[in-house]
This record gives structure tokens, C-alpha cells and sequence, in this order.
């Protein structure tokens, strides 16, 4: 697969790219109606609402209403796309989530911004814990684009989905184009972004720009590091984990959310179900609510960066 | 203005209607009966007069939604749907929580029975979902409304309010939600619990239409429903239902202890002794 270097081709002002990828999808298909919880300038709904303010209802800070009304427009034969911050998505319209949209498996697609610590804002608008809850809640899918190129990929395949879909997005700002040339984005079916054979980095989210940077220091080093692109967290690519885990023996996850019921957590699940043995690692944010400050740096500071993942694989191919 | 025949007739499907839920208590070892009798005219005015609905046609996407937010008296659901011709009665008592394969669980699901509009159970979910639906309805340019029938005790639930205030804010005249005022929650008196009176001059300042009724007279709810505005008006329509938990059976009105309960033979004797009772005082009163 064609790729771009890691920091080639980054976006300032990525949540224009969302922007212009959800009204282009929208355009394509009437059934789509947009909601926001107040947040229209921090979501996918912003060029939306201008052109077409009949499917576009700002329901004020009222997250449970907006997914409840979502549930309503659904099962009226319409595709809502709520828009909030992941932590009002997933926790104060959690039950909205779980008991209309999930319980009647209908084609909500809760958006959700602000995930893991990819913003200054704090605990308080972070979604640390968020896909691990709707994880949880049988019928959902979880799904976040790895790369700007996937945001329009995503909305695109959930015009088809059938189904309540969890849409997990970060901050919308300095995202990188990662894939260099067009692939097949499907729901529930990893891509392997780059080969290797002495460890495997799967990831889930834009965190996959850091995996890519990692596998390069790493093959600096002369260690071969494959990477997976986890976009979907749910339906999991069972398959892929094991033979990824089988190939290489080594699997080291990459996210950020909560090392506690995320990817990390769903990959260890499939790997000794599978009895598959191998060294293994999750990186993720630690069971703390973090602190203020620049992700990057927090990620280094709660020891889930690019050094972590650079150090964790190159020790066990030293204690090999 | 309710004509006597419409009234009538509604009087007889009321009658039918408890007689069938005290005998569905008995039988399946517990109904929320105190709620399911509360609601028994609003639910019978609503499925036998206001519902444009094709029971044959259940997804015709021009007929009226009803939403049952407070989805534990899904026996009041189930039993006003039968009556209307969505599915045999017969299937219902046999079937009624009765093992893992019922369409007819404690709380309506919509997986099990397609028919309904929505599931429920959880309350303070209703009207968000019908406010939903309403929203769709707009979209489409359809003037059908949509229906919903909450508990009183569950409007303490914030979200009714956040849907309370989106369906006066984008407008949504094809709403009618119905609150269930019997008084009670499952701990006892809502005044006592957490007081919810001026209930009127709460709605109406969240922007609705507010239209207080004798829940139990049939003609004030027929004339409720033929007063409503057009679909296409933009203020929601709330109709308040004074009732009576319990009502009809004397050792069950206002008694906290049959908000859920199953009944033994000799209770059932009695309840269906005194709803025959009142049913032959209001039609003797309706011909004399």
C-alpha cells in the first residue's frame, strides 16, 4: 500500500475536511438528517446545516432528546447523524443510545467528537472510557477514520450499514492524509497499512499516524514492524488479530481511549480465546483521568506515544 | 361534540378491556394493573376513535404513530392493539411473559412484535422518540400525528422536558402527548415523592397546548381528540388525564401495593364483580 510519509500531508484545519465530506454525502442521499446538541461548529455539521436547513435540527444542549429523536427519524426510514463530544455521546445519551437506537437496531449514527485525550479541553469533554461502553451494547459498531481520507469512506459505507454506528473522531485539527493511494474501505475489515514480520502495531483512530512514525524508528533499528489499521473497533477483524499475532508474535495496541475495554482490550479478548501465544502490549490512556495539555505531549507523559511504542517492541526483540 | 353511539361503543371496548386485563393478572402472576387500569379510557379512545392506522398495513407510512412511553403496561398496549385487529387475543393470554420466544414480553419490544411503532420500558424515552418521528413527518410533508402516552410519575424524567421543549421549538403541532395523571408512582403519591403539580402550567410554559380532562369520561377524551388542531399547526398538544390508579376495582384505587401484583381467584371475583357492576350502572345511566 502507497503511503504518504507520516507528516507529509497534514491538515490544520481538519474538521473542514469532515465538513465537506458529511454535506457531499448528504447530498447523495435524502435520507440523511443531521442533528446537534448546540455543537454544530465543533461537529461534521457546519457546511451541512447551510445546505440543507430542513434535515438539520439543533435540538440545544440536549443530548438525550437529540439521540432520542434520532431514534424517532430512524424508525421514520431516515439516516440521523447526532453530532456531540464523545462523552456526552456515549455517557448522557448513553441509554438513548443503548435502549432506542441499539435495542431496535436502528440506523443511528452517533458522531462523536473529542475522543481520547486529542484536545485541551480536559476530562470533562475527553472521551476516555466512551468505546468501551458502547462496545458493550449489543448491535453496535464502533468506527473512527484513521486518516482523512476515510472520513468521506466511513459516511459513504454507513449510508449502507444497517445499524446503530458509533462514529468516533477527535479534535478535527493537524489530521494527516495517510493512504497516498484509493483502497477498500469496508466495515469490520482491517487493512494491513504496512508489512513486517518481527511485530505487529494494531491500531484504532488517527493514533496511526504515531504507529507509522514508531514503525519507521523501528525499522531504522532493523526490526520489521507491521501495522493494521483497526478503523472498525466493532465488528472486530478477528481474523486479521490472529494471524497478524500468528505471523509476527508480537502485538502491540495503539489507541486513545482507556487501555480498559477498548481495542486493547478486544484484541487480548481474541488472542486468548484463540490460544494464540505471543508477546502482547495495549498503549492507551492509563486508568487516570489525565491532565491538561498538549496530547502529544500527554501521550508521552502517560507513556502511550510514539517512544513507548518504539521501546516496548524493540525490548522484546532485544530479550528474544 | 361526542355523539352517545361513539360513546357507546367505546364504553362497551373500555368494559371488555379491564374485564381482559384483571383476567390477563390472574393468569400470567402480575400486571402493572394499577397503571394499566388508569389508562384504560385513554388507551381505548386512542385505539378505537384517534388512531388512523391500517392493523392489516402496519408499516403504511401514512398512519398515525403511538408511542406507549410508559412501556410497563404493555398489557394496556397489547390488549388495545388486539382489540383493533393487530394479532389474536388468545395468542396474548397464552403467550403473555410466558417463556423466552413471547412477542409479548413485560415491556413492548419492537424486535419481538413489529407492529409497534417503538419499544419502551424505559421511561422518559417516549417522547423524544415521538418528537422523532413527528420531526420525519415535517420532512416528508406528512400530516399524519404522532401519539404518545407517558406516566405521570415519569415526567420527572429530564428528557421529557428536552422533548417537550424541542417539539414547541421546531414546531410540532402533529404531537399529542397524553400524560396519565393518576398520582402515582411506584413508591406511592407523586405529590409525596416529588410534587409535579402545577402539571398544566408546566407544559403550557414549555410552549404546548394544554387541554386537562376527566381521564376516565370517555366523551371529554372524544371531544379532546376532536378539538385537536390540524397536523400541520405548530403547537404540540398535551392532554392531561386525571385518573385514578387502579380505577374500577375498589381494594385496588390509590393503593400503592397494586402498582404491580399478581391477583388471586377470589380478587378476581370481586374486581370483575365491580367493573360488571359499574359497566351496568353507565349503560343503565346512558338509556335511562
Amino acid at each position: 500500500m502507497k503511503l504518504y510519509a507520516p507528516k507529509e500531508k497534514v491538515v490544520a484545519s481538519a474538521r473542514k475536511v469532515w465538513c465537506e465530506a458529511f454535506a457531499q454525502v448528504a447530498e447523495t442521499d435524502s435520507r440523511v438528517v443531521a442533528l446537534t446538541a448546540d455543537l454544530s461548529r465543533s461537529t461534521i455539521t457546519e457546511i451541512f446545516r447551510e445546505k440543507f436547513p430542513d434535515r438539520y435540527f439543533n435540538v440545544g444542549v440536549a443530548e438525550q432528546n437529540m439521540v432520542g429523536m434520532a431514534a424517532g427519524l430512524a424508525l421514520s426510514g431516515k439516516i440521523p447523524f447526532c453530532n456531540t463530544f464523545a462523552p456526552f455521546a456515549a455517557m448522557r445519551a448513553g441509554e438513548q443510545f443503548r435502549t432506542d437506537a441499539c435495542y431496535m437496531h436502528l440506523n443511528v449514527r452517533l458522531v462523536a467528537g473529542y475522543a481520547g485525550i486529542s484536545q485541551p479541553a480536559g476530562p470533562t469533554h475527553s472521551g476516555l472510557e466512551d468505546a468501551g461502553i458502547i462496545r458493550g451494547m449489543p448491535g453496535s459498531a464502533v468506527v473512527s477514520p484513521s486518516d482523512l481520507s476515510m472520513v468521506k469512506k466511513i459516511f459513504e459505507a454507513s449510508l449502507e450499514y444497517q445499524g446503530p454506528m458509533y462514529l468516533r473522531f477527535g479534535l478535527g485539527k493537524n489530521e494527516p492524509y495517510l493512504y497516498a493511494e484509493d483502497y477498500d474501505f469496508v466495515i469490520g475489515k482491517a487493512i494491513e497499512t504496512r508489512p513486517g514480520t518481527d511485530a505487529t502495531i494494531i491500531t484504532h483512530g488517527m493514533i496511526l499516524q504515531d504507529a507509522l512514525i514508531a514503525a519507521e524508528k523501528l525499522e531504522e533499528m532493523g526490526i520489521s514492524t507491521a501495522v493494521l489499521d483497526m478503523h472498525t473497533l466493532k465488528p472486530l477483524d478477528t481474523e486479521a488479530v490472529i494471524s497478524a499475532a500468528r505471523r509476527t508474535g508480537r502485538v502491540l495496541t495503539m489507541e486513545r481511549h482507556s487501555i480498559l475495554n477498548g481495542l486493547g482490550s478486544a484484541v487480548a479478548e481474541t488472542l486468548m480465546e484463540a490460544g494464540v501465544p505471543c508477546r502482547f502490549k495495549r498503549l492507551g490512556i492509563p486508568d487516570l483521568y489525565p491532565s491538561y495539555g498538549d496530547p502529544a505531549r500527554l501521550a508521552d507523559k502517560y507513556g502511550f506515544g510514539i517512544p513507548a511504542a518504539v521501546d516496548t517492541i524493540a525490548g522484546w526483540v532485544r530479550e528474544s | 361534540m361526542a355523539d352517545s353511539a361513539t360513546v357507546d361503543r367505546l364504553l362497551d371496548r373500555v368494559y371488555e378491556y379491564r374485564k381482559d386485563l384483571l383476567k390477563l393478572c390472574h393468569r400470567v402472576g402480575g400486571l402493572h394493573i394499577g397503571g394499566d387500569l388508569s389508562c384504560a379510557e385513554v388507551m381505548i379512545t386512542l385505539f378505537q376513535y384517534a388512531l388512523h392506522v391500517r392493523p392489516e398495513d402496519p408499516n403504511w407510512e401514512d398512519r398515525d404513530r403511538f408511542v406507549l412511553s410508559k412501556g410497563h403496561c404493555s398489557a394496556a398496549l397489547y390488549l388495545s392493539m388486539a382489540q383493533r385487529g393487530y394479532f389474536d387475543k388468545q395468542e396474548l393470554f397464552d403467550t403473555y411473559k410466558n417463556g423466552y420466544e413471547t412477542r409479548f414480553g413485560n415491556h413492548p419490544c419492537k424486535a419481538a412484535l413489529p407492529c409497534l411503532d417503538s419499544s419502551s420500558g424505559s421511561l422518559g424515552h417516549g417522547l423524544p422518540i415521538a418528537v422523532g418521528m413527528a420531526a420525519a413527518a415535517r420532512i416528508d410533508g406528512k400530516s399524519h400525528r404522532v401519539y404518545c402516552v407517558m406516566g405521570d410519575g415519569e415526567i420527572s424524567e429530564g428528557s421529557v422536558w428536552e422533548a417537550a421543549l424541542a417539539a414547541a421549538g421546531f414546531r410540532l403541532g402533529n404531537v399529542v402527548a397524553v400524560v396519565d395523571r393518576n398520582r402515582m408512582g411506584l413508591d406511592g403519591f407523586t405529590e409525596e415523592i416529588m410534587p409535579l403539580d402545577p402539571v398544566e402550567d408546566k407544559w403550557r410554559s414549555f410552549g404546548w397546548r394544554v387541554v386537562t380532562v376527566d381521564g376516565h369520561d370517555l366523551k371529554q377524551l372524544v371531544d379532546a381528540i376532536d378539538a385537536l388542531p390540524p397536523a400541520e399547526d405548530p403547537t404540540p398538544t398535551v392532554i392531561v388525564a386525571n385518573t385514578v390508579k387502579g380505577k374500577g376495582v375498589s381494594f385496588m384505587e390509590n393503593n400503592p401495593i397494586y402498582h404491580h401484583i399478581a391477583i388471586d381467584e377470589e380478587q378476581l371475583r370481586q374486581a370483575l364483580a365491580e367493573v360488571d357492576a359499574a359497566y351496568r350502572r353507565q349503560k343503565g345511566g346512558r338509556t335511562a
